[in-house]
C-alpha cells in the first residue's frame, strides 16, 4: 500500500533525525531502552517530566516557537475565523444532507463524507474553505519567522549559542507545522463529532480513514504555504513585505492563475470538430497547467479522497469507461490516484524549504 | 598556544570591492581585558563576527580557544559568550524566562538553569525585575540581562560588542565595574569593543586601535601612548603682531608670508599654517626656540609661543579624522 510506504518513510526520517540528535548530545535526551524512537521523540518534544533533565536545544527552540504561536493574537484571530467558517459549512452541510443523499446512488454508502463536500451554494463546503483559508493560515504562521527575529535583535543572540544554525529554521518549521496539525485534527474531529451527534449515523471505518487522510493532506497543503512564507521571511527584511509577498502568491494562484489558464485554453482550443487526439492533447496541456497550481493539486486530491466515486482526474476515453461498473473506489485505489498530487505538494514544499535553507545557512548574522 | 586564547592572522574580510578588515593580526592573552577601540565602521563588529563563525573570512585564519570558528562554530560558541551590539530579547517573556531559554540552548538541565538564571540576575543587579517582561526593560537593564546571558554558559571568553552604547554615564560605570570584577574573579578573558576611549582606558589591560579595517597599534595604554606620541610631531603655535606703523593689510600679508617661509626653512619643520596673527607649526623636533628667534629677528613682535602636548585622547581623535593616513 502506498500510504504505508509513506508513513514508513516519515518514520524513518524521524528516526534518522533522532539518532542525529542523540549523537550530538552526550547526555542523551531520553532513556535509550525505549524501542519506539518516534514516540520518544514526540514525547520528548511535547512532554515534560518531573526530574531535572537536559532538554535538547532543538526541543527548547520548538517549545518556544509553539508557545509563541499559541500565545499570539494573530493565532487566536485565525482560529476564530477558521472555526467560524467551519461551523458555517457544517450548518449548510447538515441542512442539505437530506436533499443530497439519494436512496440508490452508488455514494449512498459514503453518506458521512458528504458532510465535508456538499453545499447549497450559499456557503462553500468544508473542503473549499480549507483550500481557501489554509494558505492564509500557513502564510500567517511563517511570514515573520526569520526576519522578525532579526529585527528584534534576537537572531544573533540565539545563533551565538552552541546550536547548529539550521536548528532555528527547522524549529520554526516544525513548530508551525505541529500547531497546524493539531488545529486540523481538532477541527476535523470536531466536525465529525458534531455530524455524528446531529445526523446520528456513524462513519464506516473506511470513511473514517478517508477523513484522516484528508486531514493529513490538508496539513501537507498548508505545510507548502508555510514553507513558502518562511522562504519569504528569509528573503525579505521587513515582515510586512514578506507577508505581502505570500499573500500575493496566494491571490495569484486562487484568482488570476485560473483566468490565465482559461485564456490559454481558448487559444489552443482545437474546436469541436477536431480529431479526438487533438482534443485530448489540448485538454492535457490545460490540465498540466492547472496542476502547477497548489490549490488545484489540493482540490483534486481532496475530491478524490472524499468522493470515492471519482475514478480519474484526467480525461477518460469511451473505451476506458466502457464496461466499468459504476461504484466507489476502494481507499487504496483512491490513494493511488492522489499519490501524484501529494508528491507534487511535498516536492513544492521541499523546494521552498531548500530555497530558504541555503541562503540562511550562508548568511552573515549581524545584529539588527 | 603560548597563552593566547584568540589568535587572528592575516584576517581579511571583503564585501565586494570594499575591504572591511584588512590583514589583521591580533592575539589576545588568556585572562586579560582587551579593548578593541575604533570609530564606527572600522571593522570591529565584522572581526567579532568572524571570531564566532557568524560570517566567513575572505582569507586568513582565526583561532579561538584552539578552534577554528568557521570549521567548528558550535564548539567555539560553547566556550565564547557573545553580547551583540544592540541586543534584543523576546519581549513578551520575562527576564528569567529569556535567560532560562538561553541556558537550555546551552544544554543546561531545566532546574539547574532556573537556579543559575536567578543567581546571575541577582549578580547583575536585576533581582527586582526578574519577573518583568523584557519589553519593559530599559536599555541598561537589557545590557545587564545580556551580560547575564553571556555568563550563563560559564564561558572562557566573553566578547562584548559596544556594550555601553545608549546607557547613561552612571549605568556605564556600573556595567564596566561588573565586567572588571567578573574578569578578575573568574579569570574570564574579555574582548570589549567600543568607540569611547575613556571607557576603554578605564577597564582594559590592553588596547588595540582599529581604523579602516587595520590595527594601527596595540599594547597597554602607557606603551600605546608612548608609541603613538613618538611618531607624532610637535605642534607649536606662535602668535605675532606687526608694529603699528604697518597697517596696510596687503603689506601684513606679504610680510607674514616671508616670515612663514623662513620658519619653514628651519630644520625639522614639517608644515606651517598662516592665520591672521598666528602660525600653526608642525615639526618633528622641538623647534620652538628657533622659531622664536626668527620671528624676533625679523622685527616682528612675538606675542606668545605655545607648545601643544597631545594626550591619547587627541591622538585618538586625530586617527578618527585622518584614518589610516597617519600611519
Amino acid at each position: 500500500m502506498v500510504w504505508m510506504t509513506f508513513i514508513t518513510v516519515i518514520l524513518r526520517e524521524v528516526q534518522i533525525m533522532y539518532s542525529n540528535l542523540e549523537q550530538n548530545n552526550e547526555i542523551g535526551i531520553a532513556p535509550k531502552t525505549e524501542k519506539n524512537s518516534f514516540l520518544t521523540f514526540m514525547s520528548g518534544i511535547f512532554g515534560s517530566s518531573k526530574e531535572d533533565r537536559t532538554v535538547h536545544p532543538f526541543r527548547v527552540l520548538v517549545n518556544k516557537e509553539i508557545s509563541d504561536h499559541v500565545r499570539s493574537w494573530r493565532f487566536i484571530i485565525l482560529i476564530l475565523i477558521i472555526s467560524l467558517t467551519c461551523l458555517g459549512s457544517l450548518y449548510t452541510a447538515l441542512s442539505n444532507i437530506g436533499i443530497a443523499s439519494k436512496a440508490n446512488s452508488p455514494e449512498g454508502s459514503f453518506f458521512f463524507l458528504k458532510l465535508f463536500t456538499i453545499s447549497d451554494g450559499s456557503m462553500p463546503s468544508f473542503i473549499v474553505f480549507i483550500s481557501f483559508l489554509g494558505p492564509l493560515l500557513g502564510i500567517s504562521l511563517g511570514f515573520d519567522a526569520v526576519n522578525s527575529e532579526h529585527n528584534r535583535g534576537t537572531l544573533s543572540r540565539v545563533l551565538s549559542q552552541p546550536i547548529p544554525r539550521d536548528y532555528l529554521l527547522n524549529a520554526k518549521f516544525l513548530a508551525a507545522l505541529s500547531v497546524i496539525s493539531r488545529i486540523f485534527f481538532v477541527l476535523g474531529f470536531l466536525f465529525v463529532g458534531f455530524g455524528l451527534i446531529i445526523i446520528g449515523i456513524p462513519p464506516t471505518p473506511q470513511e473514517f480513514l478517508r477523513i484522516i487522510f484528508f486531514i493529513l493532506l490538508s496539513i501537507i497543503y498548508v505545510g507548502f504555504w508555510l514553507n513558502l512564507s518562511i522562504f519569504f521571511s528569509v528573503q525579505f527584511r521587513q515582515p510586512a513585505t514578506s507577508a505581502l509577498a505570500g499573500i500575493a502568491v496566494w491571490l495569484f494562484f486562487s484568482v488570476f492563475y485560473e483566468i490565465i489558464v482559461n485564456l490559454v485554453a481558448k487559444a489552443i482550443n482545437p474546436g469541436v470538430l477536431a480529431p479526438e487526439s487533438k482534443i485530448i492533447s489540448a485538454q492535457s496541456i490545460i490540465l498540466g497547467l492547472l496542476r502547477l497550481m497548489p490549490n488545484q493539486l489540493f482540490s483534486d486530491a481532496t475530491t478524490t479522497l472524499l468522493m470515492p466515486t471519482v475514478r480519474t482526474l484526467g480525461p477518460l476515453s469511451m473505451e476506458q469507461i466502457y464496461g466499468t461498473v459504476p461504484g466507489p473506489l476502494p481507499l487504496g485505489q483512491s490513494l493511488m490516484l492522489v499519490w501524484a498530487q501529494v508528491t507534487g505538494l511535498i516536492a513544492a514544499s521541499i523546494v521552498c524549504f531548500v530555497l530558504s535553507y541555503i541562503p540562511f545557512m550562508r548568511r552573515e548574522i549581524r545584529s539588527r | 598556544m603560548n597563552g593566547n586564547i584568540i589568535e587572528l592572522s592575516d584576517l581579511t574580510k571583503k564585501y565586494g570591492s570594499f575591504t572591511a578588515v584588512d590583514k589583521l593580526n591580533l592575539s589576545i592573552r588568556r585572562g586579560e581585558i582587551f579593548g578593541l577601540l575604533g570609530p564606527n565602521g572600522a571593522g570591529k563588529s565584522t572581526t567579532i563576527l568572524m571570531m564566532l563563525g557568524l560570517t566567513e573570512p575572505s582569507s586568513g585564519t582565526v583561532n579561538v580557544c584552539g578552534l577554528d570558528p568557521s570549521r567548528n562554530p558550535i564548539d567555539v560558541k560553547r566556550k565564547v559568550g557573545y553580547l551583540p551590539e544592540d541586543v534584543g530579547f523576546y519581549e513578551n517573556r520575562t527576564g528569567l524566562e529569556n535567560l532560562i531559554f538561553t541556558a537550555q540552548l546551552n544544554s543546561i538541565p531545566e532546574k539547574e538553569a532556573a537556579i543559575k538564571s536567578e543567581q546571575l540576575l541577582t549578580e547583575v543587579g536585576l533581582k527586582d525585575a526578574i519577573h518583568k517582561r523584557t519589553g519593559k526593560y530599559s536599555r541598561g537593564m537589557l545590557q545587564r540581562l545580556g551580560l547575564a546571558e553571556v555568563l550563563i554558559k560559564d564561558p572562557e571568553v566573553i566578547i562584548l560588542d559596544e556594550p555601553t552604547l545608549g546607557i547613561d554615564p552612571k549605568g556605564v560605570r556600573e556595567f564596566l565595574d561588573l565586567i572588571v570584577n567578573l574578569s578578575h574573579q573568574e579569570g574570564i578573558t574579555v574582548l570589549f569593543s567600543s568607540h569611547d576611549l575613556h571607557q576603554v582606558q578605564k577597564v582594559c589591560d590592553r588596547v588595540g586601535l582599529f581604523v579602516h579595517g587595520k590595527l594601527l597599534a596595540q599594547g597597554d595604554l602607557q606603551s600605546l601612548s608612548r608609541e603613538i606620541l613618538s611618531k607624532n610631531p610637535y605642534h607649536i603655535e606662535a602668535g605675532f603682531h606687526f608694529n603699528a606703523a604697518i597697517s596696510d593689510s596687503e603689506e601684513i600679508k606679504k610680510m607674514s608670508l616671508i616670515l612663514a617661509e623662513s620658519i619653514n626653512n628651519i630644520y625639522g619643520v614639517i608644515s606651517i599654517e598662516t592665520l591672521k596673527d598666528s602660525f600653526k607649526i608642525e615639526c618633528s623636533r622641538d623647534a620652538s626656540a628657533d622659531i622664536a628667534k626668527i620671528i624676533v629677528q625679523s622685527g616682528t613682535n612675538l606675542s606668545f609661543l605655545s607648545r601643544k602636548e597631545y594626550g591619547l585622547d587627541d591622538i585618538y581623535y586625530r586617527y578618527f579624522e585622518g584614518g589610516a593616513d597617519h600611519v
